[in-house]
């Protein structure tokens, strides 16, 4: 451990808790949360670490006020962070949408477990893929990440905040259970802070700041409260002064604008890594564990001497959609396993627009796909 | 005469943000003079307003941190509390005041008020009570007087309403008053107290609705119900907070009922940061 209470070296750790070591090696200060499984021990890791490095954990009464407390931390300045699993996450998507639309940095994590409802609490599956996207009303762009392993969701964990200080936007974390759960080395760098990204702040005097006058790439100075702005800022429709306004115009102007900082930035924000799609007939796109069963089913593909490849996603949102697009102009077929019954799927078809066959290999969660099921599927699309 | 008014509408102007004027509130509703004891209590306090941070959730009483000329956050319904938890543990330097309304608070908010009390956050909560909710037309809420008419109680009330400065009380809150908005030295001197004493501080603000719950009931002039609630109003300090029950048309018992000492959350959360770091044994 270094000075500061920032961990460093290699150890043998979950991935929830790398996801806490993540957070605070990001330089979060500030998580409110509040139990559930198989997220808790990423809220246990925090209520243990935050004090040795000065930060505040809270426990707050419910979901609904952890996805609060952060936003009103961020305001007050701080890097804030709250995880939760598949009931939580609904409770939070009333202030994730606020979150959007008061343009505010923080990290949600959701370590996924099978729904509907409670589920099966204990065990994995990818349920909140399109809740992730579309679960607050409302038109908005965020962006999520998926982790395969606790090394990746340590990185990614410093991503999310580093994408969220960039974008002013909330970043989700959208793990599994097993791999918030599983054990294996992480190796915990030394962080310069010219690694970490941090919100750009007004440079203006108080008298001349508006709140929402985005620069160039979108994205607004966020100033934050006590440092004699006074500013204001609503969940209502608001122009660039932060103040209501009513009318389809001002709708259209903020409503786009929030979109658009995602939209137009995706080739900065959209990570993917592949494996063999250079040649590749046939391409499984997956994510999380599932991309890792995947991998093995692709070299067992490779060796019966079908040119197979992995396109494993890392940002789901905003989706890899030219990569997609691409690929189906030369691709046979994707394969798509997914921990649910058909949601990311949904998006490669769109993205292959017929161009490409696109195969679904469902499983409903509470374990995970066998190699053969998958390696089955790559057979029957190159038939 | 004329000039001490001046200077002190010049002070209240001072805080608002008068490119917002005219607000959305009806002739005759209590909040804008809640909203100016408010800012009286800041000035009478001596507090630096930068320092000063104002969330509100939604409704009528919401809309005033979009008035006021400070930090504000207007928040989503119910959620001003946790809101302000998480700007206060983020800078504890900051004053933070919610200000919002009795349906906001009280009904989709109560859960976070109860433990916001309970854990003694440094903060200050001035609750409009306007017995209904008044943005969507009118509806019974938590705080509606048994046998009161509203928009969905139209044979009147059949449920208890909360005794709001009982239930903060007993979830642990240190500071305590209720009054009426006519009551204003008196409301602006406990926001004061509440605003410089560490600790869950909570005013209510009894506050006529007259467009709604006022023509429902009898009670269409904002100004005549003002002072019919001041009326039937009796000053009691110290009053048990559980003899604070509001009727129909009964006796309102004002006041400062709760004026006690307990550590703060931050208090308590120093002490654990000086605990870890081994600055104390």
């Amino acid at each position: 451990m270094s000075e500061d209470g920032v961990l460093c070296g290699t150890f043998f750790m979950n991935g929830d808790v790398a996801c806490a070591e993540g957070a605070i090696s990001a330089g979060c200060r500030f998580f409110a949360g509040y139990p559930i499984t198989p997220a808790t021990e990423v809220a246990e890791r925090m209520s243990e670490r935050l004090p040795h490095v000065g930060g505040i954990y809270i426990q707050m009464e419910d979901e609904i006020a952890s996805m609060s407390a952060i936003l009103g931390a961020s305001w007050a300045g701080m890097k804030a962070m709250t995880a939760t699993s598949g009931p939580g996450f609904s409770l939070m998507m009333e202030n994730l949408g606020l979150g959007v639309m008061l343009e505010t940095p923080c990290v949600v994590v959701n370590i996924q477990r099978a729904g509907p409802s409670t589920g099966l609490p204990t065990l994995p599956a990818h349920a909140d893929m399109m809740q992730a996207r579309w679960g607050s009303h409302g038109s908005y762009e965020i962006i999520a990440l998926v982790p395969s392993s606790p090394q990746e969701i340590f990185d990614l964990t410093i991503t999310a905040f580093n994408l969220s200080e960039i974008y002013r936007v909330p970043v989700l974390v959208m793990a599994d259970e097993v791999v918030g759960h599983m054990s294996e080395k992480v190796v915990i760098p030394s962080i310069s802070p010219d690694e970490l990204s941090n919100r750009r702040r007004p440079t203006v005097a108080p008298e001349q700041y508006l709140p929402y006058k985005a620069d160039g790439d979108l994205v607004p100075p966020m100033a934050i409260a006590g440092e004699g702005y006074r500013f204001h800022v609503t969940g209502l429709t608001h122009d660039e002064k932060g103040y209501p306004v009513m009318t389809a115009e001002a709708q259209d102007k903020l409503v786009r604008r929030l979109v658009d900082k995602i939209r137009l930035n995706r080739r900065d924000i959209i990570r993917y890594d592949e494996v063999d799609v250079e040649d590749a007939e046939v391409v499984v796109c997956a994510y999380g564990i599932t991309a890792r069963i995947a991998r093995l089913a692709v070299q067992q593909a490779r060796d019966s001497g079908i040119r197979a490849g992995l396109l494993r996603l890392i940002t789901v949102w905003p989706f890899a959609e030219e990569r997609i697009m691409e690929l189906a102009q030369r691709v046979k077929a994707f394969v798509v396993p997914e921990l649910n019954y058909g949601q990311i799927v949904l998006e490669v078809e769109r993205c292959a627009a017929g161009r490409a066959t696109t195969l679904l290999v469902p499983h409903m969660g509470g374990s995970v796909h066998l190699p053969e099921t998958i390696l089955k599927a790559i057979k029957e699309v190159v038939q | 005469m004329t000039s001490n008014v001046s200077v002190e509408q010049n002070i209240i102007n001072s805080f608002l943000r008068l490119d917002r004027m005219p607000h959305i509130w009806c002739a005759g509703c209590g909040i804008g003079p809640a909203m100016r004891c408010f800012i009286k209590a800041i000035h009478r306090a001596g507090l630096d307003p930068d320092k000063i941070a104002v969330v509100s959730g939604i409704g009528c009483a919401g809309r005033a941190a979009g008035y006021l000329r400070l930090d504000s956050f207007h928040t989503t319904h119910g959620r001003a509390l946790p809101f302000a938890i998480g700007l206060k543990l983020g800078n504890p330097e900051l004053n933070v005041v919610v200000f919002s309304g009795d349906g906001d608070l009280v009904a989709i908010g109560g859960n976070h008020l109860i433990h916001a009390a309970r854990r003694n956050m440094d903060m200050t909560v001035i609750c409009i009570n306007n017995f209904n909710y008044g943005m969507t037309g009118g509806q019974l809420g938590p705080t509606t007087p048994v046998d009161a008419r509203s928009t969905t109680s139209p044979y009147g009330n059949i449920e208890n309403p909360f005794n709001v400065p009982y239930l903060v009380a007993a979830s642990g809150a240190t500071y305590v008053a209720r009054w009426t908005v006519l009551h204003a030295r008196q409301l602006e001197r406990s926001i004061a107290e509440a605003m410089v004493k560490p600790g869950f501080s909570f005013i209510e603000v009894i506050s006529p609705c007259p467009t709604l719950y006022g023509r429902m009931n009898k009670q269409p002039q904002g100004l005549e119900t003002m002072h019919e609630y001041q009326k039937r109003s009796i000053v009691r300090d110290g009053a048990d907070p559980k003899d604070l029950d509001i009727t129909f048309d009964g006796p309102i018992v004002v006041g400062k009922f709760v004026d006690i000492e307990r550590p703060t959350f931050w208090d308590q959360y120093e002490q654990l940061l000086d605990r870890v770091s081994g600055k104390e044994n």
